[in-house]
């Protein structure tokens, strides 16, 4: 008898199929090259290599070493500057000063934190806060600190606190906002209150985000900190990386000035590449937070 | 208020484990107060497998939040072993839905041992002891030391699972715990929450849309009408499992609930579906 709900009716069958090792190779492993050209740290500093050919090959063609030194020249005075200058020194006069306004941002960012997650009010108050005082640059505030604090270290760290803490509570803020209800209700279950549901729930739990803030932090201080000291540098009988680059300008010695850009350069990637990386490879990633 | 369809034998029965007693809740939504549940009363006891079943809208989620502790009720009382919830607690552990509810910063191990730790219950070597004795019984011994992002929907759940029975709470609190996983995982799962019931005998609260997982899971069902819910029949489904699906009985049974459940809809229409809290 015809089924109208077939087309037309067609035998029925299983089959064996066969044990993978019957197959052959399902899982074969990557050539020499694949794997090379797989390691992202090769493959950019490959890139790295030919943006400094290109700079070498470009210097060479400009001849003018006041406009444009060579990168050999750069190279040459940077190793100058490090061991035999006071390039080491001054760099460390910067890292001085940006750890300290740094920390100092951090804990500002946490009590505001702190106060907004509290209540209501708190968190109105960060919001209004963060959309005021976070598009003003840092270093529009340092003719104000100049007037309130006088030339020194004291104006720099104002400008530095001031450009940390604004994204790290904002970030801070919206990462403990962003806490999953499951989760919320997980630590309640749990029986946990007040800091240890702050520590052992929402801060882990928000910990992308709160990563995400101090490096924002971590760039802006940066930045604010060279162009304040290009400003001001030499504030308290020691200048910093900024003063080196603009006392070198000063002295026409362009080599330098660019050896000063580079060491702002290499710092800001050693710390991106290796602290930050590494505290996300060790975090955020492993616990599969973050794509 | 509903009547009871009970059967009870009123001589030899041991007090409630847990007793809700015209519980009426409420929660708010952006522009409404909506009444969740009206009035309901039911009484688990000692190692049922107590299960919530209606439609979407009954407020089913609800009255397992409020046994958690999560929302007060606005009239009656529920109290676990004659005393009083009135917050969240360890020793009524939830199990939910959604498949964030295990802790991605904690191995498959430590998310097990962390309640156990966190609530001082037990030192750091007995909860790993603990711990492994659970993952073993879910089958996940494997992935013991493995994060969350790892595993399945199905792993998950049961990793959540074992972590409410390595409590050991009074009660098990399940909010559709299966409902997001396909339906031969399900299937699976809901087989080996029977088999560990055999073995330890936990009481659970089970809360489920499905009339056929209410019955396989249940030993007793509690129906609820929708928008507000309210008690509408109680049901014993304790001789029913995957063994007797074949038999009338249990389509009878599942015929019964189909039919209290649909002419309520008819009824009330099908209202606006309002979000659970």
């Amino acid at each position: 008898m015809h089924d109208e709900n077939v087309a037309f009716e067609r035998p029925e069958y299983i089959r064996e199929v066969l044990d993978a090792k019957n197959i052959g190779n399902i899982k074969k492993p990557l050539t020499l090259w694949e794997k090379i050209s797989n390691v992202g740290a090769l493959r950019k500093f490959l890139i790295l290599f030919v943006l400094a050919a290109i700079w070498q090959g470009y210097s060479v063609w400009v001849d003018n070493p006041l406009i444009f030194p060579t990168f050999k020249a750069t190279i040459v005075a940077f190793y100058d500057a490090l061991f035999r200058g006071e390039l080491l020194s001054r760099v460390l006069v910067s890292i001085k000063l940006l750890i300290t306004g740094y920390s100092i941002g951090i804990g500002f960012a946490m009590v505001l934190t702190v106060f907004a997650i509290s209540s209501r009010l708190g968190s109105d108050f960060l919001e209004t806060l963060t959309s005021m005082f976070n598009p003003l640059p840092a270093i529009a505030l340092l003719p104000l600190a100049l007037l309130w604090f006088g030339l020194g270290k004291i104006s720099i760290i104002f400008v530095l606190i001031h450009s940390v803490l604004w994204p790290v509570s904002m970030n801070t803020h919206s990462g403990f906002k962003s806490v999953s209800n499951t989760l919320r209700m997980v630590g309640r279950n749990y029986g946990l209150t007040g800091w240890g549901y702050v520590s052992k729930i929402l801060i882990p739990a928000a910990f992308p985000a709160i990563l995400t803030g101090l490096k924002i932090g971590w760039a802006f201080a940066w930045r604010t900190l060279i162009a304040a000291e290009l400003v001001f540098g030499v504030s308290s009988g020691q200048g910093g990386l900024g003063w080196f680059i603009y006392e070198n300008k000063n002295e026409l010695e362009v080599a330098y000035v660019f050896a000063g850009l580079l060491t702002v350069i290499v710092i800001g990637i050693c710390v991106e590449n290796f602290i930050f990386r590494n505290i996300e490879n060790k975090t955020v990633r492993k616990w599969g937070m973050c794509s | 208020m509903a009547v009871f369809e009970t059967t009870r034998i009123s001589d030899q029965v041991p007090p409630p484990l847990l007793k809700v007693e015209g519980v009426t809740l409420q929660y708010k939504t952006k522009d409404h107060l909506v009444t969740a549940t009206y009035r309901v009363s039911c009484e688990m006891f000692r190692s049922d497998r107590f299960v919530l079943l209606g439609p979407s809208g009954c407020g089913k989620s609800t009255l397992l939040k409020a046994v958690g502790g999560y929302i007060k009720p606005v009239e009656g009382t529920m109290t676990l072993r004659g005393d009083e919830i009135n917050k969240p607690g360890p020793d009524r552990i939830m199990v939910f839905q959604e498949f964030d509810q295990l802790v991605p910063w904690k191995t498959v191990k430590a998310n097990i041992m962390f309640p156990l730790t966190v609530s001082g219950k037990m030192s750091r070597s007995e909860a790993e002891d603990k711990a492994m004795f659970y993952i073993k019984k879910v089958n996940l011994a494997n992935f013991a030391n493995v994060f969350p992002h790892m595993l399945s929907g199905g792993m998950k759940q049961r990793v959540a699972i074992a972590r409410a029975m390595a409590m050991e709470p009074d009660i098990l609190l399940m909010d559709e715990p299966f409902a997001a996983l396909d339906a031969l995982t399900r299937r699976k799962m809901q087989e080996e929450l029977l088999q560990l019931w055999e073995d330890t005998k936990f009481t659970v609260l089970f809360v489920t849309h499905s009339i056929v997982e209410a019955i396989i899971v249940g030993t007793r069902i509690l129906l609820l009408s929708p928008h507000p819910g309210q008690v509408k029949a109680e049901f014993n489904s304790h001789m029913h499992g995957y063994q007797t699906q074949d038999k009338t009985e249990f389509a009878e049974l599942q015929d019964k609930i189909h039919r209290l459940l649909f002419s309520d809809i008819v009824e009330e229409g099908e209202g606006p579906c309002t979000t659970k809290t």
